[in-house]
């Protein structure tokens, strides 16, 4: 977003008086410069991941004949989605420099509470209001870590480690021993097994770039109102541009047939639109308005954010229940997929949607990181478990590649901090 | 000469037994730089944050603009037009040099930010205190270098038309090029007709800007005096206890 400086910038390097940059200024070919620049300081962002992902990507097509087919390119995005949400969720603590380690056990709790209370032979309540009440756990929850978080002022390791712990007995409590409930709303299993008609994944991709070219287009204006430089126009359209193409080239794939059998099978799995949307709302939230900025300026400095009359503890409170909700979304993801919810539904994955956040270039130690880079972390995590398995490795290969990737992940981010002269903590 | 625009008047202040302002009175003019001096525990954080509403006095009578006001939360403080600028500078690292100036009161137009509007209006603030030592206003304060750290910070608490800025020790931990800097800044605030109170236990500093010197001894303020009628060797007596001030209190 800025021209990035040199460490030094008195009298020699400085401007002349009356000249304040503001980043947005320079042609096309500057605004470059200064991006491939803030890159090289170390603000490399998803840069990393996205890389990642592309490299296991054609890795995987030159070792396996079934990865680069449009039914495993689907499947991989239903498997993924679970992930992707969940380190979505996160990245709402992480950015406070907290963690919720109960986030999987959460959505484990609510996701028991919807089977036993909408399953047919039990409870038999209305599917929609029994969703409603899973997602309003999801909320008490996170009010409730953050009780103990932000006002009694527990680490949020030592509490939602706590939880972790105590929730997988009140699953096992509410499923009762050995039980596992099949989904069996229609509705929840298309969330994860049904796609949208081929002509609605083309609307989809034309919602997108209109929305892209209308928040634009509404930010410049606001900007030449109040006088300030607007980035150059060009970069509106090399975005539109990229969109277009990704977008066409994914959407195209997802709209060829590739059903096994009689039935023809085509479209954008209906989970794709849903993670799309909270993606953008979530990215709306923190980039936009006050709430995104506090939890970023609390994860910064929570000092400062105080003594410029941030209600840090509210933000807190409100940054853990966003988390648990966020999970419990999750859940109903998973839940789709796999079609039943048991005892230990969501207990493994938790850390798995922490080490895709890392991955993705969220910072842990907080105040740095976006929902897009949790998401394209959960990808490369997903895509590692997909294509070694059709690469019939044994089991064990998949944890060891997931933890060296991981640790390779934030050595390369170390590294280039390093190199551009920061400290190795990410700050 | 000018109405004080801020005026203690036997202001005292204690923490369980321990009594920490002992009756103190001090005076700050608009458009002057009031130094307030003296040794670690004399007492002057506890007098900056009664001001600043963070701990307010026990009793004593505080005046702003010949008013008498009480000053119990930052909010207070911050309303009638009084800034604080802390030691450790309460800077978020992460965030640009715009987003620092304007946190916790953002410019929004239906609930979203007008990036716009505070960027114009960082960058004027900048401008008008003759900041040019920073490149551009979207520059993440963990690159600015200590100097320019003080320079946000300073600009931040007058973005909003201060009346009155409180600067803790603002040039301790800088360089000497960079000292100059913000003394200059400081001075320019002042000329903008800010009534500036400045802690600072650096002399050489709070002689060259300062256009009166308060020194805090015990809790008790043993001199007020007009800068130019002093010495440094007079201050540094007041400041150890081993010299009294005899004159009228300026």
């Amino acid at each position: 977003m800025s021209v990035i400086s040199s460490p030094d910038l008195t009298a020699a390097g400085a401007n002349p008086p009356g000249v304040i940059g503001s980043g947005h200024d320079g042609t096309l070919r500057e605004q470059v410069t200064a991006y491939v620049q803030r890159v090289r300081s170390g603000e490399m962002g998803a840069l990393p991941a996205v890389a990642g992902f592309v490299v296991l990507c054609v890795l995987f097509t030159i070792l396996s004949p079934y990865f680069l087919t449009e039914r495993n390119f689907a499947n991989l995005m239903t498997q993924a989605a679970t992930l992707v949400m969940l380190a979505m969720a996160l990245v709402f603590v992480i950015l406070l420099g907290e963690i919720d380690l109960s986030a999987g056990v959460t959505s484990g709790v609510a996701m028991s509470l919807f089977v036993v209370l909408s399953n047919p032979g039990g409870i038999r309540m209305n599917w929609i209001l029994a969703l409603l009440i899973s997602l309003a756990t999801g909320v008490v929850i996170g009010l409730f870590i953050g009780f103990f978080v932000a006002r009694v002022g527990i680490p949020s390791f030592v509490v939602t480690l706590g939880l972790f712990l105590g929730f997988q007995g009140l699953q096992l409590i509410i499923i009762g021993d050995g039980g596992l409930y099949r989904i069996q709303q229609p509705e929840i299993i298309a969330i994860q097994n049904s796609n949208l008609p081929v002509w609605a994944g083309w609307v989809m991709l034309g919602v997108i770039l209109v929305i892209s070219l209308v928040t634009t287009l509404l930010d410049r204006r606001r900007r030449s109102r109040a006088g300030v430089s607007s980035r150059t126009i060009a970069l509106l359209w090399i975005r539109l541009a990229l969109i277009a193409v990704l977008g066409g080239v994914v959407i195209g794939l997802l709209s060829q047939n590739r059903g096994t059998g009689f039935l023809a099978v085509s479209g954008v799995p209906i989970v794709v639109p849903i993670t799309l949307l909270i993606l953008w709302i979530g990215t709306f939230v923190l980039d936009r308005t006050k709430f995104g900025r506090y939890l970023y300026a609390v994860g910064g400095n929570a000092e400062a954010a105080r003594r410029s009359g941030i209600k840090v503890v509210g933000i807190k409170w409100a940054a853990f229940a966003v988390c648990s909700t966020l999970a419990v979304i999750s859940g109903v993801f998973s839940a789709s997929k796999v079609g039943s919810v048991d005892a230990a539904f969501g207990r493994d994955i938790v850390l798995s949607g922490v080490a895709a956040a890392v991955v993705g270039g969220v910072s842990l130690f907080g105040g740095r990181g976006r929902l897009i880079h949790a998401a394209v972390g959960a990808l490369v995590i997903a895509v590692i478990t997909n294509g070694l398995g059709l690469l019939n490795l044994p089991g064990g290969v998949n944890f060891l590649v997931t933890g060296g990737v991981l640790i390779l992940a934030a050595t390369v981010d170390a590294v280039s901090r390093v190199r551009a002269g920061g400290s190795i903590l990410r700050t | 000469m000018d109405a004080p625009i801020i005026e203690l008047t036997d202001v005292k202040k204690s923490f369980g037994p321990v009594s920490v302002l002992k009756g103190v009175s001090l005076k700050v003019y608009p458009g002057k730089i009031t130094a307030l001096v003296g040794d670690n525990g004399a007492g002057k954080s506890t007098l900056i944050k009664g001001l600043a509403g963070v701990q307010p006095y026990d009793e004593g009578e505080v005046k702003f603009e010949g008013v008498t006001v009480a000053l119990h939360n930052p909010r207070e403080a911050a309303h009638l037009g009084i800034e604080v600028v802390y030691q450790d500078l309460a800077l978020c690292d992460n965030l640009d040099i715009v987003q620092n100036m304007f946190l916790g009161r953002e410019e929004t137009e239906l609930g979203t930010f007008d990036e716009g509007k505070m960027e114009r209006e960082a960058s004027e603030t900048l401008r008008s205190l003759s900041v040019r030592t920073v490149k551009s206003v979207r520059q993440k304060v963990s690159s600015l270098s200590g100097g320019q750290r003080q320079t946000v910070a300073i600009a931040r608490s007058v973005l909003k038309s201060a009346k009155v800025v409180i600067l803790d020790e603002p040039t301790a931990a800088l360089g000497v090029a960079q000292t100059e800097q913000v003394l200059a800044l400081v001075t320019r605030l002042a000329e903008r007709g800010v009534g500036v109170l400045m802690i600072s236990h650096n002399l050489v500093d709070v002689f060259q800007v300062a256009d009166y010197i308060n020194v805090l001894y015990l809790g008790q303020m043993v001199a007020s005096v007009e800068t130019s009628r002093t010495t440094s060797d007079d201050v540094v007596g007041y400041i150890t206890g081993s010299k009294t001030y005899t004159g009228v209190p300026a």
